[in-house]
């Protein structure tokens, strides 16, 4: 479930896919969990502007992910985090309690 | 001259003296495709190559000085601080700097929470405020290790930090550009802003480091 509407301190998913183009959502957070520290508002899309095209309004969010999570147990320090920003296409709700 | 290496067995003495490898290599096709879009701009009249020449001094003159002022004003004014921390850009243009659509986010560091920043995906940087990116930060080392080991890397820099301090990388993956505001040392309070302008580092701004000490301060 995509298009999710997340609000800080919301556990979201980052979407495990990997289409064609130039897309801003680094390989090593497909799929991770994470929390929203901040919501940073309407951007444009990056993976349209990048081609010259008409490209759509999305949200941008700052996603807080823990070492743990993102490296498993390889991490060098497991509660050490990573924020990075995500595009709100990109993101799913991981619980389903809320509509976006 | 004891010290003096023989002439003749050194490789690296004789005709290759001032030359990088750059001049020996031939272009790549980005480089060839950059020369011919700029040579058309200019044959076109769209551009002129004191324009572009001027273009590039502005780049290359920016330095990390205008953030360091703004961390030392962060500093000594707590309301300044929290404006900083709550918007960035807003707090640059209070400050008399222009944003110029940078949006800058700024993070503080703290006895338990050190920041660091990075971009994975190319090389996002606030130039605006810290000039031109150290080569180092554009590499695919810094890039790929700092997210995966920082603790690491920030020990390869000469930054050991306690398991109880928490690492807090940022990856700026997309529109947001990023500034560390480092701890005020120790034994500072006495400075002046612009004598606390000289301890923020450029490093101490991307978190590889901590701001530097006043001279002779002993903890």
């Amino acid at each position: 479930m995509t298009v999710a509407n997340p609000k800080p301190a919301d556990r979201v998913r980052v979407r495990a896919d990997s289409p064609p183009g130039h897309v801003r959502t680094p390989w090593y957070l497909r799929g991770k969990t994470g929390i929203v520290e901040r919501c940073l508002g309407p951007t444009l899309n990056p993976e349209q502007l990048a081609y010259g095209l008409p490209a759509n309004s999305v949200k941008l969010y700052r996603v807080r992910f823990t070492m743990a999570e993102i490296w498993g147990e390889y991490c060098e320090a497991p509660n050490d985090t990573l924020d990075a920003e995500v595009f709100s296409h990109w993101l799913e709700l991981e619980e389903t309690g809320r509509a976006s | 001259m004891p010290h003096d290496p023989p002439e003749t067995e050194s490789p690296s003495h004789g005709a290759h003296v001032g030359h990088l490898d750059d001049f020996h290599t031939p272009l790549t096709y980005w480089q060839t495709l950059e020369i011919a879009v700029r040579e058309l701009l200019i044959e076109k009249g769209i551009t002129t190559g004191a324009e572009i020449a001027a273009a590039i001094d502005s780049m290359d003159r920016r330095s990390p000085a205008d953030g360091a002022r703004l961390i030392a004003k962060a500093w000594i004014d707590d309301r300044f601080r929290r404006k900083l921390l709550a918007d960035g850009s807003a707090a640059m243009t209070e400050f008399g700097l222009n944003p110029a659509g940078l949006r800058l986010l700024a993070v503080e560091n703290t006895p338990g929470i050190h920041n660091v920043i990075v971009c994975t995906l190319c090389s996002c940087y606030p130039r605006n405020l810290l000039g031109l990116p150290p080569d180092w930060y554009k590499e695919r080392a810094y890039r790929s290790r700092l997210v995966r080991t920082p603790r690491v890397v920030l020990a390869e820099f000469g930054l050991e930090l306690p398991a109880e301090t928490t690492v807090r990388v940022h990856d700026s993956t997309a529109d947001m550009r990023y500034i560390v505001i480092p701890q005020r040392p120790a034994g500072t309070t006495d400075m002046t802003e612009d004598e606390l302008a000289g301890l923020v580092t450029r490093d101490s701004m991307i978190g590889v480091s901590r701001a530097s000490s006043p001279r002779g301060f002993r903890e």
